[in-house]
């Protein structure tokens, strides 16, 4: 991939990732973190590629424990979120039900 | 087939998006539950794209991987209980972390056996393994043998370290806050031992890039990474450890970046940025709201000014009953509530709600006070009290509920320790000199509910449980909460 065409999609990246936190409240820090730790279980298919152009033994070894590693944090993250998000559920805001 | 290439990059770009999308809704609480599902589905598009990516071998082995992959984590993450919550961002964290690391680990294999390649025993080499002599074609090229660039072989480089830090360093912080690792590991010369080490990792990776690769040097290369996180890691107090995940979560998005220029996928790039740059962000509020730099969280005094705190309290802890603390808050007109760790680890939310419903009725003001690094997270309380069942508008900020202390009867703490320690303003010899705390001395009365007389996470004596307003109600923090409900019962009948 060319250099500097991939130095503007980091940096275009980068104030994306920047922008979108700026504004989230405390209370959803938590969750956000564990979206974020979601969002790069992307690497997973960087290592399927890797174990799919692995050729030796050792390669497919260390490419097998990648996209082993890679699903753990892809399922993981997801599922932890979900959870953490679930409890957002019933309580819009305004608290229009307020406590009894 | 020319159709199959545009259909993966199409899916790519569209991960990418949902990605975006789905952090953005993520970042507001009406819309933070979808936002998860976006990202979802834009997982789901990006690995299915990846199979018919060209060239694509050991597709068994993929598919066996991610099944097994997917269902440990999937188990594990449904199994786990709310208050572990951080440790198992921290685990999977961890494992992003070295997936990033085994995907530089293979490039690099790759490309010395690449090398081997093009050099055949026997053909003379004067040409010596640097980036100058690649991608020029100065060496005959070989069908199905492409070279990293430099650029490329340096990024990935890069990435490999920060993902193999990032692998050992969350596998430390998961352990600590899990309870396997209780001691912090702390010995004279810890900094420079430290320094010395990132430098001779940050050599091999050099030596690696400019033309020396071989396996044993990658392996030395992942060894001193590995052991870097490790020892970065150890000496950090447990009170740290949100500041550190954190760090480690944008260190993951960095790698899985730099990871994704070399094999050229811009979802990667993309999503790895975003990441990157988010959690830095988020790891400079978290420190911020500490009153202390990232720097100084890694490198800071922490663990050697906890050693020698040689500060002693006068007075004793006065003691309380539950009775005559419900009796107390029963009759208070103003009572704040101040959930810490303690809290959690109790499980004692749901109790601690029960009783807040109880002063309610009695028409009792009374809220929830949370401390920015509560828990051991930023949100980590309102995620436990959002469980519970606790309504937001009871629910406040620490620069909100602090002018209201001077008019509040009694404040309820309740697992909490540092936060709550006049320490952190009047003794600049503490630890947590400087910290923003919650200003529950100036209450009325200060009730403490607490597990013993130890001190607390971070290690540091509590000047508040000195204090002439308050008193100490022993106690693990459900039972004691519970103990607080059937007392306030008792009181109706």
């Amino acid at each position: 991939m060319d250099g500097f065409l991939a130095l503007y999609i980091f940096m275009l990246a980068a104030f994306t990732g920047y922008e979108i936190i700026a504004r989230v409240p405390v209370i959803l820090h938590t969750p956000l973190m564990s979206g974020s730790n979601f969002v790069h279980g992307i690497v997973l298919i960087g290592a399927m590629i890797a174990l799919g152009h692995a050729s030796t033994p050792f390669e497919i070894t260390i490419g097998f424990i990648g996209v082993l590693l890679g699903a753990g944090n892809a399922a993981g993250g997801y599922v932890v979120t979900e959870r953490m998000l679930e409890m957002f559920k019933s309580s819009k805001p305004g608290a229009g039900k307020g406590h009894k | 087939m020319a159709w199959l290439p545009i259909l993966i990059k199409a899916c790519y770009f569209l991960a990418a998006v949902l990605f975006i999308l789905g952090l953005k809704r993520m970042s507001s609480p009406r819309t933070a539950r979808g936002g998860i599902v976006w990202a979802g589905v834009g997982m789901v598009f990006a690995v299915l794209a990846t199979f018919f990516l060209p060239d694509m071998h050991n597709l068994g082995l993929i598919i066996a991987a991610v099944v097994l992959g997917v269902s440990v984590a999937w188990w594990t993450g449904k199994r786990v209980a709310m208050t572990a919550m951080p440790q198992m961002v921290a685990l999977y964290n961890g494992m992003g972390g070295g997936a990033a690391a085994a995907i530089g680990a293979v490039e690099l294999i790759g490309f010395v056996r690449n090398w081997a390649l093009l050099h055949p025993p026997g053909v003379p080499d004067t040409a010596p393994l640097r980036p100058e002599s690649w991608a020029i074609n100065a060496l005959p090229p070989l069908p199905g043998v492409t070279m990293l660039t430099p650029t490329e072989l340096g990024l990935g480089v890069l990435g490999a370290l920060i993902g193999a830090v990032s692998f050992s360093g969350s596998m430390i912080a998961f352990a600590k806050l899990q309870g396997w690792l209780d001691k912090r590991f702390v010995f004279p010369g810890q900094r420079v031992v430290n320094m010395v080490l990132l430098a001779a990792t940050v050599v091999v990776g050099i030596l690696l890039v400019v033309g020396h690769a071989s396996l044993p040097l990658i392996a030395l290369f992942f060894a001193l990474a590995l052991l870097f996180g490790l020892m970065m890691t150890l000496p950090i107090g447990g009170a740290d450890m949100p500041v550190v995940i954190s760090l480690y979560n944008a260190f993951t998005g960095l790698a899985v970046g730099f990871e994704g220029f070399v094999l050229g996928n811009e979802a990667m790039i993309i999503a790895g940025m975003v990441v990157g740059a988010a959690g830095t962000l988020l790891t400079q509020l978290m420190a911020k709201a500490m009153n202390r730099s990232i720097g100084n969280v890694l490198f800071g005094s922490f663990g050697a000014a906890a050693g020698s705190d040689a500060h002693v309290i006068d007075g004793a802890q006065k003691p309380i009953d539950a009775s005559d603390a419900a009796v107390m808050m029963a009759y208070a007109e103003r009572v704040v509530i101040v959930p810490g760790y303690g809290m959690a680890v109790a499980q004692a939310q749901h109790k601690v709600w029960e009783f807040a419903q109880l002063l309610l009725k009695r028409g009792v003001k009374v809220k929830f006070a949370i401390h920015p690094v509560a828990g051991r997270m930023p949100g980590h309380m309102n995620v436990l009290l959002a469980e519970a069942g606790v309504p937001y508008d009871l629910i406040a900020d620490m620069d909100d509920i602090n002018p209201e202390f001077p008019a509040t009867d009694v404040a309820l703490v309740i697992g909490a320790n540092d936060v709550v320690n006049p320490l952190a303003r009047t003794d600049p010899a503490s630890p947590i000199y400087g910290m923003p705390i919650l200003d529950v001395g100036k209450a009325g009365q200060v009730i403490v509910i607490k597990r013993g007389k130890g001190t607390g996470f971070a290690g540091i004596e509590n000047a508040l449980f000195y204090a002439d307003n308050t008193r100490m109600l022993y106690g693990d923090g459900q039972a004691a909460a519970g103990q607080l409900v059937t007392e306030l019962k008792a009181l109706d009948d």
